[in-house]
């Protein structure tokens, strides 16, 4: 009885909820057991780092949650939000335009016809690439197609009646390929989606010092079966700097262990 | 360098916020990662396409008038292309040529739309359905390696020397490259673009509209070109072997010229042919580069 009063608001309480979740590849002979009884909770509107070595099974894991693979084992509970993800590549469409890529996923979101335009000239002005809506994919760089998919990732958490209260934004390196200085002014933008839009966010990242510079919880994951190591909470006000002490102090302290965790496997 | 930019863009008077300054800087940055436009001339273009053609119609024609110079055989069977183009030239003025034409068109026309509407419905079955997939993925592919003549027995004793006939080995001929070009396209739509799609939230109709059939398109396209040359090589074996009536096409003016031993009107025929299957093969030529151009397949 008190166990499911107990548990009725902490049900509420995570916009995703995973409970023991493992993923595996292959057949029986060539099994690769990617996630290992992973379990996590994301509060609404939190911003959450995951952050592990090459290979430690975040894509996978982003890919569990977003519903495009079936977990092995444990459950997923998104309480039916709506979830959007922006992939590790830029996955545009490269037969149409860049306008054009983020408005086929507003039309996606209900958006009507003749607001579609606009919105996605918004988004692109957001991510500083107003000048480059009627360019195809490939005619840009890396970086900007990166750019791109994240204001098609941001399309995706909007829709018709504006409620975006409660998507969840799944981003797997969205940063990886840009340059410093593009990157900071991401970071800034990406905040202020998320605060603007009330948004819950699971992001991934090689880069330490990203990861405490957005997140309000970083959360560390072994390789090989992944696994939560530790979760770090980052108690530093916004809006920071990711070049300021509290910032590289923390990252220090995390790197350290997330060497240690690298380390287990080259004993 | 990329501090040169910067400062250049720095140069004009401050007016904006450092917003504004910021976003300049990042505009520099994406103009030096895009670089100048390397659009080659259409005029360059066109020259360094053509040259390679007509030096190999000059090398074709030195080479049939050195065979005719050999006296391998005599001048009236043999004509040399001296002989030869006059006699092209008085036909290309002549009416029942263009008739001939006409006719021959009409016929290749017809059957290679409806090559095209028998080879996207059993494409697209066949790439839906995996028992289809089974049961006739191999079949098409080798009905796409038999010798369209062959069909032309079974096809004159279900529809004697009818069109329906020359129609039926034409669809036989064609359908099964165009059939082929959209499973293949289908088929390798990225996986990544699919997920991308998944995410989107595209599903039934909207997914073949948005992403299966345009990321297919090239590969379509490239069994449409291969389906022609199949319709063009059928139609033709069908012509010659299926004469109708008093119909008039260029399968008859040729095994009429063949009968007349007028051989220099037999390779006016040859030529004609030739010119047109080269003209519609460029054709879908410059379709196919359109198309991968625009999806940035080119490299
Ligand atoms: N479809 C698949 N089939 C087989 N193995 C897979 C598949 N997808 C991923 N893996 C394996 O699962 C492990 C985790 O892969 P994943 O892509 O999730 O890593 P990651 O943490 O995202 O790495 P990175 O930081 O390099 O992107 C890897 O060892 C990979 O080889
Ligand atoms: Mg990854």
């Amino acid at each position: 009885m008190t166990e499911a009063v107990t548990a009725a608001p902490s049900r509420t309480a995570a916009a995703v909820r995973l409970r023991g979740v493992s993923k595996a590849f292959g057949s029986a002979k060539t099994r690769l057991l990617a996630l290992d009884q992973v379990s996590l909770d994301v509060a609404p509107g939190e911003f959450v780092c995951l952050l592990g070595a090459s290979g430690c099974g975040k894509s996978t894991l982003l890919n569990l949650v977003a519903g495009l693979d079936k977990v092995s084992a444990g459950t997923i509970d998104d309480g039916g939000a709506r979830v959007a993800l922006m992939f590790q590549e830029p996955a545009l469409f490269p037969w149409l335009t860049v306008t054009a890529n983020i408005e086929l996923a507003l039309k996606m979101r209900g958006v009507p016809r003749p607001d579609r335009r606009p919105r996605a000239a918004e988004l692109l002005d957001s991510v500083h690439l107003a000048g480059f809506a009627k360019k195809r994919p490939h005619q840009l760089s890396g970086g900007m197609r990166q750019r791109v998919a994240l204001a098609r990732a941001l399309a995706l958490t909007v829709d018709d009646t504006d409620a975006t209260q409660g998507t969840v934004l799944l981003m797997d390196e969205p940063f990886g390929a840009l340059d410093a200085m593009t990157r900071d002014l991401l970071h800034d933008e990406i905040e202020r989606v998320w605060r603007d839009r009330g948004l819950t966010v699971l992001f991934v990242t090689h880069n330490v010092r990203e990861a405490v510079r957005l997140g309000d919880r970083v959360v560390l994951l072994s390789s090989r079966p992944g696994r939560v190591v530790e979760e770090f909470p980052v108690p530093m006000d916004r809006p920071r700097r990711i070049d300021s002490p509290e910032v590289a102090s923390l990252a220090a302290t995390i790197t350290d262990r997330l060497r240690e965790e690298v380390g287990r496997h080259g004993a | 360098m990329a501090h040169d930019t910067t400062s250049r863009h720095d140069a004009p008077p401050e007016t904006g916020a450092p917003g504004d300054r910021l976003n300049r800087e990042l505009a520099g940055l994406d103009a030096l990662e895009l670089g100048g436009g390397t659009g080659r001339r259409l005029l360059q273009r066109t020259w360094s396409a053509a040259w390679p053609m007509a030096a190999a119609v000059v090398i074709a024609l030195a080479a049939w008038q050195a065979v005719v110079w050999s006296g391998w055989k005599e001048p009236w069977v043999l004509p040399g292309p001296r002989d030869t183009f006059p006699v092209l030239w008085d036909q290309v003025a002549s009416s029942r040529f263009w008739k001939a034409v006409a006719l021959t068109m009409q016929r290749a026309i017809i059957g290679f739309a409806m090559s095209i509407a028998v080879g996207v419905v059993v494409g697209g079955l066949v790439s839906q359905f995996r028992v289809l997939r089974r049961a006739f993925g191999s079949l098409i592919t080798g009905l796409q390696t038999m010798p369209s003549i062959a069909w032309f027995p079974l096809a004159i004793l279900l529809f004697k020397l009818s069109e329906s006939a020359i129609l039926f080995v034409v669809v036989l001929g064609a359908a099964p490259s165009i059939a082929n070009g959209l499973i293949a396209g289908v088929d390798y739509t990225p996986p990544i673009l699919l997920r991308a799609g998944k995410v989107m939230g595209l599903r039934g109709l909207n997914l073949y509209r948005h992403l299966v059939l345009p990321a297919s398109l090239p590969s379509f396209v490239a069994g449409l070109k291969q389906g022609w040359a199949f319709a063009w090589r059928s139609l033709m074996a069908g012509e010659l072997l299926v004469i109708i009536g008093s119909t008039t096409s260029l399968g008859v003016l040729l095994s009429q010229a063949r009968e007349l031993n007028a051989t220099a009107d037999m390779i006016s025929y040859m030529i004609v042919i030739l010119v047109i299957g080269i003209l519609i093969d460029q054709l879908f030529g410059v379709l196919d580069r359109a198309i991968r151009g625009r999806w940035g397949l080119e490299d």
